[in-house]
């Protein structure tokens, strides 16, 4: 699975580290299978971001086709 | 094949028909017609005039130029002992499957009894053509070549042989006969005493039963027994439906027009292509359907349950590969409308209920077909919600009210006027109440083990409580402790209305719509005592009873059956529509759900409590639990949505522990003090989406107390995810000094790093 991120990236910052979030490869997982996907990131903390897009687009296709294999 | 010939397509027909038959000129032309006894034209008519259809594939059909491939040569010698339609039948089918077949003849010609139809009738080129097939697929044929030895010599030669010497040969060579003197044959297989050796055709049958369409039928049924006995496999295995046997094909003549069959212009020739198109058209095509018709979900699905039951084995087989079937199965409303319907009585729901047990069995059901329900039933079982009370100042009860979760959720107000009214009518019972889920979501959703368990909870409730009669409003549980609880006995809440009388109040307001049409729950589908309760209570407050077409053991789900609501909600949203279009008038129920989700599709729609205790009525206001809202509000009010539900509940409990036994609930989580700001188009999002209050609450705990949260710097607003057990949920608030204000809300399954507990 793979995410093209928007040429502008969302405003979005972690308010713990007080960092902006940077690209980076992430492993998302479901039903015992996973993918490193490129995701903002916090560098500091770890903390990511998923834009709703992609978890009601992208991500919820792939949970369903995972979910019949 | 009537298809392709009513569309004018007789090439495309006659592919069909020689598919089906050996020799297409010759039985087009003799053949005769066993099957016009049983079709189904004749009631509405005549019979499909199916010989004078075959004729006119052969003659107008264009015979495609490619010739069968021969098969790889098998080993095996046939002899076929005579060269009519049976015998030929059986050279043709075992030479087309690689056998080096020889057919022994004792006329100086192939084709037996045909040479004694009418020749034009069957004119002499037809039969040479047909015959020539066979020989091109290189069968030995040997003529004038009556047989002078015992078939037991004959078998030295041959592995194997038919003996097809038609019906005018007295000739029963060594084979043992019956007690009429015809030549001894298994009815399945067509062996004959002598190992090897089968027999078929005529000789079966004598003159007087003759039938050439017979005769080719046991010829090729026979030579599946050779292929079969050369094969060293067993002849009698699979082997049903094999010649002719009464199909369970039920096909409705409701409003079929009788036509009668369409005659040749000229006999001789038989049909011109435009009588052929016009015969073919009467044609019923026969197929059954009538639980499709019937039934939203399986039109949707566009095929018949002799297909989709087929799926679903195969989807239960597959070890790697998409279930394509996955949807179809979970999608099911359990109802059993199509059981009901078939005159077979085939039923979908528990071929589905299996599957889906099956599935989660095997670890392969789909996390998100029915957590929602299942966390929901969770919910009804924990502490929020469970209570199981014997009246106060008791320590036992005799009887006990169960009004489920969905009234309680849906009208909680009724459960407390319910239980006032059993408590002041059933004056020699002590009624206890428990609160909670009766299991039915974990039944439906194939969760046998979650099920059982839930139930054994109960079991050990009701012994402690003295093994109390239980009330039941709800069909749903009222199935679920029927059906599982054996031993423990139950009574509907309708009949004990109409056993012990409805309040005084009831029914002394005229009502303002006098016809009302009672959907009946599909899980009172066969409970028609039940049903027949209802219909009382509702005429002895002066209501007009308007049935609906499909009513009692007809009647249709609402979706909420077998959880369709949640697995298919766009296939759930067309079966609201179709059965809130069954009348203009208003509808009384006996089920909340099915109420609130007619009411949710802008059906007026009441459940049978709002007619009792109509708040119409003077001094009904006083009792407990009563609301301000009028019949007619009641009637157009929509369901609460899903947070409202679980907050209904746990309030009810709440407010019933402290009302009736004096006691305050135990302290609330951290989370559950929060409070939310939501707009109603935000709140509209929340429910399509499944998404709780509580659900958000526990994403702003775990953010404010963790401070891991993401801050847009152009709004304010925070963003912070959690996964609280499988879903991980995101929410964009901001903090207000009196309260969160929630912005949106959306969720996955896929599981990312730092999303709190149990990732």
């Amino acid at each position: 699975m793979t995410e093209q991120q928007p040429a502008e990236p969302p405003p979005w910052m972690c308010a713990n580290c007080n960092l902006p979030l940077g690209l980076s490869k992430v492993d998302v997982g479901y039903l015992g299978n996973a993918f490193p996907v490129d995701l903002l990131k916090c560098p500091n903390c770890g903390l990511v971001f998923i834009p709703e897009d992609l978890a009601l687009g992208k991500m919820a296709d792939v949970e369903k086709q995972l979910e019949d294999k | 094949m009537l298809i392709e010939i009513a569309k004018g397509d007789f090439t495309a027909a006659l592919r069909q028909y020689k598919k089906t038959v050996p020799f297409p000129g010759i039985i087009s032309r003799i053949c005769d017609q066993p099957c016009q006894d049983v079709c189904k034209r004749a009631e509405a008519g005549d019979a499909i005039a199916i010989r004078n259809l075959e004729r006119a594939c052969v003659d107008i059909g264009e015979s495609s130029s490619e010739k069968s491939r021969p098969l790889p040569k098998r080993g095996g010698k046939i002899a076929v002992i005579g060269g009519g339609v049976s015998g030929l039948t059986a050279a043709y089918d075992l030479a087309r499957k690689g056998y080096a077949v020889t057919i022994i003849e004792a006329d100086s010609r192939l084709g037996g009894s045909l040479w004694k139809v009418d020749r034009d009738f069957l004119p002499a080129k037809t039969i040479e053509d047909d015959v020539n097939a066979v020989i091109k697929l290189g069968v030995v044929i040997r003529l004038n070549t009556p047989i002078n030895q015992e078939l037991h010599d004959l078998r030295r030669d041959f592995n194997a042989i038919y003996v097809a010497i038609g019906a005018h040969t007295v000739e029963r060579f060594d084979l043992d006969q019956d007690e009429y003197g015809f030549v001894k044959v298994d009815a399945v297989t067509f062996a004959t005493s002598m190992d090897g050796v089968f027999a078929g055709g005529g000789l079966r049958w004598g003159k007087e039963m003759h039938s050439a369409i017979t005769s080719i039928s046991e010829g090729r049924r026979a030579a599946i027994s050779i292929d079969r006995y050369l094969q060293k496999v067993s002849l009698t295995a699979s082997r049903i439906n094999e010649g002719t046997y009464p199909s369970c094909l039920y096909t409705n003549m409701q409003g079929i027009e009788p036509h009668p069959v369409i005659d040749a212009n000229d006999h001789q020739q038989g049909y011109e292509w435009n009588e052929a198109i016009q015969e073919a058209k009467r044609c019923l095509q026969c197929e059954c359907m009538e639980c499709v018709k019937a039934c939203e979900y399986l039109k949707q699905f566009e095929r018949y349950p002799k297909r989709y039951v087929r799926e679903i084995y195969n989807n239960l087989s597959i070890v790697k590969g998409t279930r394509h079937a996955n949807t179809f199965i979970n999608s099911c409303s359990l109802c059993g409308l199509c059981g009901e319907i078939c005159p077979e009585h085939l039923d979908m729901a528990s071929v589905n209920l299996t599957a889906r047990r099956e599935m989660v069995e095997q670890n392969r059901m789909p996390p998100s077909a029915f957590d929602f329900a299942l966390r929901d039933m969770q919910f009804s079982n924990s502490d929020k919600f469970e209570l199981a009370r014997n009246r106060p100042g008791t320590d036992m009860s005799d009887t006990v009210f169960f009004p489920g979760c969905q009234l309680s959720a849906s009208s909680p107000d009724h459960v407390e006027s319910v239980y006032a009214y059993l408590n002041n009518h059933l004056t020699d019972s002590r009624v206890g109440l428990m609160l909670g889920c009766c299991g039915a979501p974990a039944n439906w959703a194939g969760q046998s083990a979650l099920f059982e368990s839930t139930l054994a909870a109960w079991r050990t409730q009701l012994q402690a409580m003295g093994n109390p009669k239980v009330i039941l409003p709800c069909s749903s549980c009222y199935q679920v402790f029927k059906n599982h609880m054996p031993g423990v006995e139950i009574v509907s809440l309708w009949e004990i209305y109409d056993q012990c009388g409805l309040p005084a109040f009831a029914g002394t307001v005229e009502p303002a719509n006098c016809a009302i049409a009672i959907h009946d729950p599909c899980t009172t589908r066969y409970e028609t005592s039940i049903q027949d309760s209802v219909r009382r209570i509702v005429q002895r407050m002066g209501y007009q009873i308007e049935e609906l077409p499909l009513s009692r053991e007809r009647t249709e789900c609402c979706s909420y059956g077998g959880l369709m609501w949640l697995s298919n909600r766009e296939l759930a949203h067309k079966v609201i529509q179709r059965r809130v279009a069954a009348s203009q008038a208003d509808y009384v129920t006996y089920c909340a759900m099915c109420r609130d989700f007619f009411a949710s599709h802008g059906k007026r729609a009441l459940h049978l409590l709002d007619l009792i205790y109509n708040r119409d009525t003077p001094g009904v206001s006083e009792i407990p639990g009563a609301s301000a809202q009028t019949t007619d509000e009641r009637a157009a009010r929509r369901g609460p949505g899903y947070s409202q539900r679980h907050e209904n509940r746990a309030r009810l409990k709440r407010k019933l522990l402290k009302t009736i036994w004096g006691e305050e609930m135990d302290g609330a989580q951290a989370y559950e003090s929060i409070r939310l700001i939501i707009a109603d188009e935000v709140r509209v999002k929340l429910e399509q989406r499944l998404i709780l209050t509580e659900d958000i609450q526990r994403v702003i705990e775990y953010a404010e107390r963790t401070g891991r949260r993401l801050l847009n710097q152009g709004t304010g607003h925070t963003l912070a995810y959690f996964k609280p057990t499988s879903v991980t949920y995101w929410v964009e608030y901001l903090r207000q000094a009196d309260g969160f204000a929630i912005y949106n809300a959306y969720s996955h399954r896929m599981e990312v790093p730092g999303s709190g507990q149990l990732s």
